[in-house]
């Protein structure tokens, strides 16, 4: 229930600010701008949906967070000291090595830190627990079904303790029962561990689901259309997903992103 | 009691069929070709009785065989100096193409500007490169390496460099992201994703060793320089030994196949758990 406060607090703006994008822009070689003047600011304790259209630049945010892309214009603030073993990065696809089994795959982040595996393994053991993946340590990708290997590549972003975890549309490729399951154990995981979210993804309901606020982005150029506090108390669960108020929610988010979609101006108009 | 009552399973017609057909692939596979091979020896022998072949021309397959037993001495020990040769080189080859793939890896700009020298050493027929290294290296086995090595080489180097360039994007921001040097990089993501394409090449440099081992000796030999089996044959054939020339032919390839076979079976077991071409097909 402490992070029900947190998420409150960071509902409301009191948790402390965690990283704070100013007019950042990102143009690529081939001169398309990717992102135009974002201005962002994630929380402690945030779970954050970056909700908008193909194109509209969420993915490049991600990156330009994560530190594999720079910025071309505008600055990242992060509080204190951030380096790149504060983050976890979950990508669309699971992204494993599909020659070492669950249990090396979770414990390559420590490896490279030159984490022995005797050291690594109750961390590693303990993540596979907390994802529900006990008795699976020795399985390689090939043999796990694609929900459980994105709950591998979720305990591989976490085994680090990560402050900040970066989701880039992780459970888009699933189905949607696959998919409800890992929303509830993402957000029982986010409770117990209180750690940031910044999950990307094209889906209304998930976002409104998971996140504490929506940001919702337009594309050409991509930019910040508008912003959604979902001020539900968590935990939330089936009975919220079934009820008026996430609907109600659902429907306020949707508003939005039809209008984020419509400011976009262009021959490119997807036609919505 | 029939048979269908037999089959715990019940199936229909179809399933059946396709039960039935797979057994008979199973079966078929070793049958056919081995029905094929001794049928074809057999066609061999009556050639040579039928149109009265004299045995310095075509010698049957008897005479073959026996041949292979009565000469075995000196074949064998011939076999032993291509095989050193062939497999020295494989090994070098082994080395010379991952080392070089490997540094390849490492930056564009050195792959750009030495792959075509590789693939002028990979087009140039050995043959019409040889007189020079005749001229250039005195050592003998050195020469024979040399020439091995060139001809094996290249799938070797072209398969890995492939294999290390085509590490899935997003692993590669993984590792990045992971503060990952560049040796962990090579170590635990590029080596063993290229795997797969380095043991296709070795498969296929297995051969070449073997065949740039006995050109390699083709070429000496015809200045009376080697001992292997290539200069067996050619000794054969101005003795007009066919049962000999014949005997030293089979040992060439079935050695060949040997190689491939256990080639093979060490890219099956390395890559089996992991990797599609050494997955059993899954209805």
């Amino acid at each position: 229930m402490i992070q029900e406060k947190v998420a409150e607090k960071a509902a409301s703006g009191e948790a402390p600010m965690l990283l704070s994008l100013r007019n950042v822009g990102k143009v690529f070689s081939n001169g398309v701008t990717a992102l135009s003047k974002v201005d962002l600011a994630i929380r402690e304790g945030d779970f954050l949906s970056l909700l908008g259209p193909s194109g509209c630049g969420k993915s490049t945010a991600l990156r330009l967070i994560a530190g594999l892309s720079t910025p071309t214009s505008g600055q990242l603030d992060w509080r204190g000291s951030i380096d790149r073993s504060n983050i976890g990065f979950v990508f669309q696809e699971p992204t494993l090595l599909p020659w070492a089994s669950v249990f090396d795959n979770v414990w390559l982040p420590l490896r490279l830190k030159g984490v022995s595996r005797a050291k690594a393994e109750p961390a590693v053991m303990e993540m596979l627990a907390r994802v529900h993946l006990n008795g699976f340590e020795n399985a390689v990708p090939r043999e796990l079904s694609g929900g459980m290997k994105m709950r591998v590549s979720i305990a591989r972003a976490m085994v680090t303790k990560p402050r900040i975890l970066l989701m880039d549309e992780p459970f888009a490729a699933l189905d949607e029962i696959t998919r409800f399951k890992l929303n509830n154990d993402l957000l029982e995981l986010w409770q117990d561990e209180r750690f940031t979210v910044a999950f990307v993804t094209h889906s209304v309901f998930e976002s409104v689901f998971l996140s504490s606020r929506v940001v919702v982005m337009a594309a050409r150029p991509g930019r910040v259309f508008g912003e959604l506090p979902i001020s539900a108390p968590y935990p939330r669960d089936e009975v919220f997903r079934t009820s008026p108020d996430y609907a109600a929610l659902c429907r306020q988010a949707s508003d939005v992103l039809v209008n984020a979609i419509n400011s976009t101006a262009g021959p490119h108009h997807d036609g919505l | 009691m029939t048979a269908f009552e037999d089959n715990a399973l019940k199936l229909d017609p179809e399933e059946a069929r396709r039960a039935r057909q797979e057994r008979l692939e199973r079966i078929g596979k070793w049958v056919l070709p081995l029905a094929i091979m001794v049928l074809a020896i057999w066609l061999w022998d009556r050639i040579c009785v039928w149109n009265e072949i004299p045995q310095y021309i075509l010698p049957r397959p008897g005479v073959v065989l026996q041949t292979l037993h009565s000469d075995a001495g000196l074949l064998f020990s011939s076999l032993l100096v291509t095989l050193r040769i062939t497999f020295l080189s494989l090994a070098l080859a082994v080395i010379g193409g991952v080392g070089l793939a490997v540094l390849f890896a490492q930056s564009k700009w050195v792959e750009m500007s030495f792959f075509p020298f590789a693939i002028v050493l990979q087009v140039t027929p050995i043959v019409a490169i040889f007189p020079l290294i005749n001229i250039y290296v005195n050592n003998q086995t050195v020469k024979l390496l040399l020439c091995a090595w060139i001809v094996a080489f290249f799938p070797i180097l072209s398969n890995t460099t492939l294999g290390l360039n085509s590490v899935d994007r997003n692993l590669r921001d993984l590792f990045k992201l992971n503060g990952a040097t560049r040796w962990q990089q090579l170590r635990y993501l590029r080596l063993p994703a290229a795997m797969p394409y380095f043991l296709g090449g070795l498969k296929i440099a297995g051969g070449l060793s073997l065949i740039g081992a006995v050109v390699a000796e083709f070429v000496a030999g015809a200045q009376g320089q080697s001992s292997g089996l290539a200069s067996r044959i050619i000794e054969a054939g101005y003795r007009l030994n066919a049962p000999r020339l014949f005997a030293a032919l089979i040992l060439i390839s079935l050695t060949g196949i040997l190689i491939f076979l256990v080639l093979s079976l060490v890219s099956h077991l390395i890559l089996r758990r992991w990797h599609e071409s050494a997955l059993k097909q899954e209805h």
